[in-house]
């Protein structure tokens, strides 16, 4: 039917179509090397630039990879076994000290007989976490989430597990006073009871009672001081407790600054503000230095946990400034449909705007939580024994490791890259399934 | 319901008592210095249907936001089921949960199925048990003919699937009184009939109903009364007949000659 005759003549489908596939294009490698890298001079150019700066940068690493010696018991021997199989001029990682090191690197100066704690406590945390990160497991876990930070906490530092059961009844019984007394007294006014009732509980109650308990039924494991832990062990430690504590308290932030009321208002804008505006370091030597002088002088605050809370409290600014921004991009419609049905503050903001904000926050936050683990080495300030700088120091000052140089920093770095982009690879993932859950 | 029936639909649920359901009187209402609502005084019975229209940024939406709180008045008072609404928290959350709100932009949750969006709130406020709230919601949700779609999420249906959603979410609550905001002007024209249906049905069990809309036949067919605004007041109240026929204000022949379409 030539074209003309088709476009003048009245036109009725009788028959539809059936789907086809689409035309075969040229496909294959050779295709998309030449769509991607050789589509013209500037892209050819850009090719060339880039496989010499690759061949420059793996021609001075690659030796030095293949060169690693794994068996040796100092630097010199490693360097004498580089000389001896690879020549005299040729370089090599000397990884013998990683070797000899390891538990060093994961556990500072923790006891050796006592390694199991930490390693159990770690093993745990990957069950306390599957509930909360993933759907498919079962919710009733969600209670062994809420036990585990003080089990993990009593495995590391050890002492009786009465003070910790102790610490669990102050929370229930705090808890149950909450709930009594929200119905007859109001929000504020049962917040407040509950607060007072649980800093009269730890600070009267918990040492004595579970003193008491101890005589009975003796339930303690050794203690394990602060200074003694390093290492991956302490990165860890203050990591996963300060993500945990930033989240719910960087909500709170956020939620403040959004409050209508002046005095919440301009306390959330103050501290976030200052907050932001100060440097770690800063805060973390507050901590190490500061606090102690503030403090009554016999009260001994234990180092890793000053250390800790102004970890959570520095990463919860920014965390709150990233919600804020997903509480902004939530459409007025969504408060206004709440309102509408009735529901309370507390009930919109849980079922309706948090878990929109925070889908949307998601990227933000995670970002967040990378870099406030990354800056977790920045304790070594404050005379903790981090991993990068702490722990490498120690190796270095040992007579048969003085000298090395790159191999710590390597190895550390590679395995804050692990865990950082297990991270963010699980932000992704967490991403692709709210969408799919969402549409 | 055709064309053709929409002239004939059946009043006779459609009974007004004496009982009052919401009393405005002497309301004003300021926007920092602006004066959006002046000196309302409304009264409406339970049982009644009213239309309210008027032009662009009369404070049609605003009247109808004070009655439910989402905005708050400064002078005069406004009495909702014997409850008068005052800056005390409790007396706003009662009223809210009697009144349902449909939004010109149907605010669903998107982050819930159709039938989560139906029971969050009977389960929560109401504290109703999650089974009956299913069920309820079911039922609704089959009075406004999409029960098939109930476990769809609300970014997967036609606005007009999802202004019924919304209309079914409130009517979960078991409201006494509805509010509607212009439901079917965010609305492509084949989609308003079947939300105009339900709310002709709606109307014809009983329900206390104010709607802001500028649909005039849904007007002629169910309202008992149409109050039209301008400015701030209102200008006209009269029954639909008189209201359309026989005008009484400039403002209102004015309006009326624009939207009609002379
Ligand atoms: N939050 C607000 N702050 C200040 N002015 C407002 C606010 N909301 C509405 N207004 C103003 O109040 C007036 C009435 O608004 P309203 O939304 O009630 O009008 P409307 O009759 O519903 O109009 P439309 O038909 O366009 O929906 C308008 O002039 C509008 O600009
Ligand atoms: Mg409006």
């Amino acid at each position: 039917m030539s074209e003309i005759h088709a476009q003048t003549v009245p036109f009725v489908r009788e028959t539809m179509l059936p789907p086809s596939a689409p035309p075969r294009s040229e496909a294959g490698a050779v295709r998309w090397l030449r769509d991607n890298l050789f589509s013209g001079p500037m892209n050819i150019a850009l090719t060339v630039l880039g496989l010499m700066i690759l061949y420059v940068v793996f021609q001075a690493v690659l030796p030095w990879l293949l060169h690693s010696v794994w068996n040796a018991t100092s630097l010199g021997e490693c360097r004498e076994i580089v000389a001896r199989t690879w020549g005299p001029d040729a370089s090599g990682a000397c990884w013998a000290m990683i070797r000899e090191r390891w538990p060093q690197y994961l556990f500072g100066f923790y006891p050796a007989d006592l390694y199991w704690r930490p390693t159990l406590a770690f093993a745990l945390l990957f069950v306390a976490l599957a509930p909360v990160l993933f759907s498919g497991v079962p919710r009733p876990l969600l209670w062994f989430s809420a036990v585990y930070p003080m089990l993990a906490f009593w495995l590391l530092w050890g002492g009786s597990v009465w003070w910790w059961v102790m610490v669990i009844a102050g929370l229930a019984l705090t808890y149950a006073v909450f709930r009594l007394a929200v119905l007859r007294l109001g929000a504020i006014v049962a917040g407040t009871l509950a607060v007072v009732l649980l800093a009269a509980w730890s600070v009267y109650a918990v040492a004595p009672l579970s003193g008491r308990l101890d005589q009975v039924i003796p339930a303690a494991i050794t203690p394990v001081a602060s200074d003694r832990f390093g290492g991956f062990l302490l990165s860890i430690t203050i990591g996963v407790t300060a993500i945990g504590g930033s989240l719910p308290l960087g909500i709170l932030l956020a939620l403040g600054r959004r409050s209508d009321m002046p005095l919440v208002k301009s306390l959330a804008v103050g501290f976030i503000e200052v907050v932001r505006g100060v440097p770690l370091i800063t805060v973390l030597f507050t901590a190490s230095l500061l606090l102690q002088y503030f403090l009554p002088p016999r009260v001994q605050f234990d180092i890793i946990l000053r250390v800790i809370i102004m970890a959570t409290l520095f990463a919860a600014a920014y965390i709150a400034e990233v919600i804020r921004g997903g509480l902004a991009a939530l459409p007025r419609g969504q408060y206004e449909a709440a309102d509408s049905l009735g529901m309370d503050y507390w009930q919109a903001q849980r079922l309706i705007i948090m878990p929109q904000a925070l889908k949307i926050s998601i990227p933000g936050i995670v970002s967040s939580f990378i870099g406030l683990f990354k800056d977790t080495t920045l304790v070594a300030f404050v005379a903790l024994n981090d991993p990068l700088k702490g722990i490498t120091q120690i190796v270095r000052s040992d007579i048969n490791w003085k000298g090395i140089y790159w191999e710590p920093y390597v190895f550390v770095g590679a395995i804050f890259f692990l865990i950082c982009f297990g991270m963010s690879r699980y932000s992704m993932y967490l991403e692709r399934r709210l969408k799919r859950d969402h549409r | 319901m055709s064309e053709g029936t929409q002239r004939r639909i059946d009043r006779s649920q459609m009974r007004v008592s004496d009982e009052i359901a919401i009393q405005i009187t002497a309301m004003n209402k300021w926007y920092g210095n602006f004066h959006v609502l002046r000196d309302i005084d409304l009264t409406v019975h339970k049982g009644e249907r009213i239309v309210v229209c008027g032009p662009s940024g009369s404070g049609k939406s605003t009247l109808i936001r004070c009655i439910n709180r989402l905005e708050e008045h400064q002078q005069g008072r406004i009495v909702v089921d014997g409850t008068e609404l005052t800056s005390d928290l409790k007396n706003i959350d009662k009223v809210r949960s009697d009144v349902g709100m449909v939004f010109q932009h149907f605010n669903l949750f998107p982050h819930l199925t159709i039938l989560e969006n139906c029971t969050l709130a009977p389960i929560w406020v109401r504290k109703v048990p999650k089974k009956e709230a299913e069920d309820t919601a079911m039922h609704f949700l089959r009075k406004v003919r999409i029960p098939e779609q109930a476990h769809k999420y609300p970014g997967q249906l036609s606005g007009g699937q999802q202004q019924r959603v919304a209309i079914a979410r409130s009517l979960c609550m078991k409201p006494r009184i509805m509010l509607f905001d212009e439901p079917t002007s965010a609305l492509d024209p084949e989609m308003i009939k079947e939300v105009l249906d339900t709310m002709i049905e709606l109307a014809q069990e009983g329900m206390t109903m104010i709607c802001v809309t500028h649909e005039m036949g849904f007007a002629q067919a169910v309202a008992n009364r149409v109050v039209f605004m301008d400015q701030g007041q209102i200008v006209e109240q009269n029954s639909p007949q008189e209201f359309f026929n026989h005008p009484k204000s400039e403002r209102t022949k004015l309006f009326l000659s624009q939207i009609l379409g002379h």
